[in-house]
């Protein structure tokens, strides 16, 4: 035995390529770039659900990653409480997150619309605490097991990797769901209005637009786009909790600030930076595997510093 | 000697007497709560400086707390108790023959924290609103990260324990009575008005001549040494720390202390200490059965206390006191004018 692992190492070292501390074959890496472009993928879906209430409330939607929580956990009770098939179970749990999305909208930001920014954004973050401590007490704080349905959870053979089938549908439903919105932004009227809205609040009114409905539409656009990640996220991480939203959630505003907040397009393309980076960064350099959630707000800050607007924001000045 | 002077050092003197035989005949039960009353009262006004003075949104302060609150643990350990903690890596060298006396440790904690507060607001402070808030999260993050995984100096992710008990109504509330005349003074002084004109328009105080970075990075340094004592004096009187502690909740407890109180006012933030870590401890009784067939559900307390805060943030936007402060003239008048205006007459 102890020869045989000799005899690999040497063999290894023939073949592969010393990389950052890690013997890494060209299959093993493209493994982890499917894992990052799924990840990414993932962080996409949810970052836009952050650009979009950003570009039309100039609001931090603290709540965000616990209304992507909520879905993980609608979902899970979907099917195994109420044994429900999963596309029934997981249609169900998406809608019922739109709708809880709009009721947090109504409950936590209408009702202080016009507060100084900050009061919204304490607002916000007493929105997240409340959902999380909400989800504590009804779901119990010990981690569920999401259901692994075998279409999405199988694996895949490529010649020596094994792959979920999951990894390459996520990146394939957000690329569906990336269409649909564009569309939906770009070619029908509540789109016009939300790009209204973003523009101008006060012109979008005066032009007849009902700037109420536009955000509630908001908040439960990015609140669907939401569930469908959470419960693709359950499906790739199957240990659920409570407080599984936070990091997530964090994560994801970051990636909607690197792409440059407000800004659609540049969400999609911050989610695939953090994604495809995070795990590169394990992959290439496993002795800083501890260190990977730090990894993203060490991006953040040097974004913030070097470039505040993002990738593809555009530059606003301060008027006295 | 001025009349207000001399009836502070009076209620000062009061306090003290009353933490002399608190000491000694209350119970543990009633100590830790008044403990943790007075240190809340300490943290809340450090991040008070920051948020509600200055106007800072600043979320960082669980970094701040942990760097204290290891910095003074590591100090404080008797040798034999870090032998102990540091089962799965010794501890670095110089750190484990050092054991110092609680107050300088202390004093070291704030420094060191006002000194991570510089280093981050130095690059963050040019930041405003919202990304500064979510710039200085992640610095708490990754302060928590760094922690979790520099297992041979914090001890990882086990946490410490075993850290001597040293923090009394001595120590809490001495330290609550000198941060709140620190704060009085430095908030009326020629930094405190300056601290305010920044929080009221950056532009404006900018042209009136004061500088910003140089006052903002100093509200930040100062808040976050207090701070940093407030997680040294709260680690020690726990007994045991981990980085688990220190997560965002923690800032959230303190952002309510502060948005309950009125964000910018001292007096306020001492009272909703009070209030809230009083609060927490009635309302246990939520998280047992309350009803006998019904099955206890806990976690409900913390229910209950994210709505108190979405309905003083919905309703109550200015906190208890506002911007108000307490004063001994507005208290006697409180108390004397308040029968004779009954009349109508000014």
């Amino acid at each position: 035995m102890f020869s045989g692992i000799m005899r690999n190492e040497w063999e290894g070292s023939l073949t592969k390529s010393y990389l950052g501390g890690v013997y890494m074959t060209l299959e093993l890496f493209l493994q982890h770039l499917a894992n990052g472009i799924s990840l990414g993928s993932l962080y996409a879906l949810v970052a836009i659900g952050y650009t979009m209430v950003y570009g039309i409330l100039r609001l931090i939607n603290f709540a965000h990653g616990d209304i992507f929580m909520m879905a993980v956990y609608f979902a899970f009770f979907g099917v195994m409480t109420f044994g429900m098939p999963w596309y029934v179970s997981f249609i169900i749990a998406i809608a019922l997150t739109g709708v809880l999305g709009i009721t947090v909208e109504t409950l936590a930001y209408r009702p202080i619309r016009e507060a100084p920014r900050i009061s919204i954004l304490i607002s916000s973050i007493g929105a997240s605490y409340l959902l999380e401590n909400l989800a504590i007490v009804i779901y119990g704080g010990r981690p569920k097991t999401f259901p692994q349905i075998p279409l999405f959870t199988d694996m895949v053979q490529f010649g020596t990797v094994h792959i979920q089938m999951l990894t390459f549908m996520i990146p394939v439903v957000t690329a569906v769901l990336l269409m649909l919105l564009m569309y939906l932004i770009n070619k029908t009227k509540s789109g016009m209005a939300m790009r209204a809205v973003s523009k101008d609040f006060e012109t979008a009114k005066i032009m007849g637009i009902d700037v109420n409905r536009t955000i509630s539409f908001t908040f439960g656009i990015g609140s669907l786009l939401a569930a469908v990640g959470g419960i693709m996220w359950g499906l790739k991480f199957p240990s659920i909790l409570p407080l599984m939203g936070v990091m997530p959630g964090i994560k994801c505003f970051i990636a909607a600030v690197i792409g440059g907040i407000g800004n659609i397009q540049g969400a999609v393309i911050g989610g695939f930076i953090l994604g495809i980076g995070e795990i590169l960064l394990v992959a290439f350099l496993p002795e800083l595997s501890g260190y990977r959630d730090a990894f993203s707000f060490i991006l953040l800050i040097l974004i913030l510093l070097f470039r505040p607007t993002g990738i593809m924001g555009e530059k606003i000045s301060e008027k006295v | 000697m001025k009349r207000n002077t001399i009836y502070t050092i009076t209620a000062i003197i009061v306090l003290f007497v009353f933490v002399y035989f608190g000491n000694k005949y209350l119970d543990s039960y009633l100590l830790r709560i008044l403990n943790l009353c007075a240190i809340y009262t300490v943290l809340g006004l450090s991040m008070n400086l920051i948020n509600g003075f200055t106007g800072l949104f600043s979320l960082g302060h669980a970094g701040f707390m942990a760097v204290g609150a290891y910095t003074t643990a590591m100090l404080t350990l008797p040798i034999a108790t870090k032998q102990m903690n540091f089962f799965l890596a010794p501890l670095v060298s110089p750190l484990d023959k050092i054991v110092w006396p609680f107050l300088p440790s202390l004093l070291l904690a704030g420094i060191l924290s006002a000194f991570v507060a510089f280093l981050i607001g130095a690059p963050v402070l040019r930041l405003k609103g919202d990304y500064l808030a979510i710039a200085t999260l992640g610095f708490s993050e990754i302060i928590r990260v760094v922690f979790t995984n520099t297992q041979t100096i914090t001890n990882g992710a086990l946490g410490l324990k075993g850290i001597p008990a040293t923090t009394n109504l001595w120590w809490s509330f001495g330290t609550a009575v000198i941060t709140v005349f620190i704060m009085v003074s430095l908030i009326n002084s020629s930094f405190g008005r300056a601290f305010k004109a920044i929080r009221e328009d950056e532009i404006a105080a900018e042209s009136m001549g004061i500088s910003l970075f140089k006052h903002k990075v100093l509200s930040f340094a100062i808040g976050a040494f207090f701070a940093g004592i407030g997680g040294g004096l709260l680690g020690n009187m726990m007994g045991t720390i981990d980085p688990l502690m220190f997560r965002f909740f923690m800032t959230y407890n303190i952002l309510l202390i502060i948005v309950l109180g009125g964000m910018g006012s001292i007096t306020g933030t001492i009272i909703s200490a009070f209030i809230i870590t009083i609060a927490q401890e009635v309302l246990r009784f939520l998280d047992e059965p309350i009803f006998p067939n019904v099955p206890a559900l806990p976690g409900l307390r913390m229910v209950v206390f994210s709505i108190l805060l979405m309905l003083v943030v919905l309703f109550f936007r200015q906190g208890i006191m506002g911007t108000r402060e307490f004063s001994w003239d507005k208290f006697f008048r409180f108390f004397t004018k308040r029968p004779l205006s009954k009349g109508g007459a000014k």
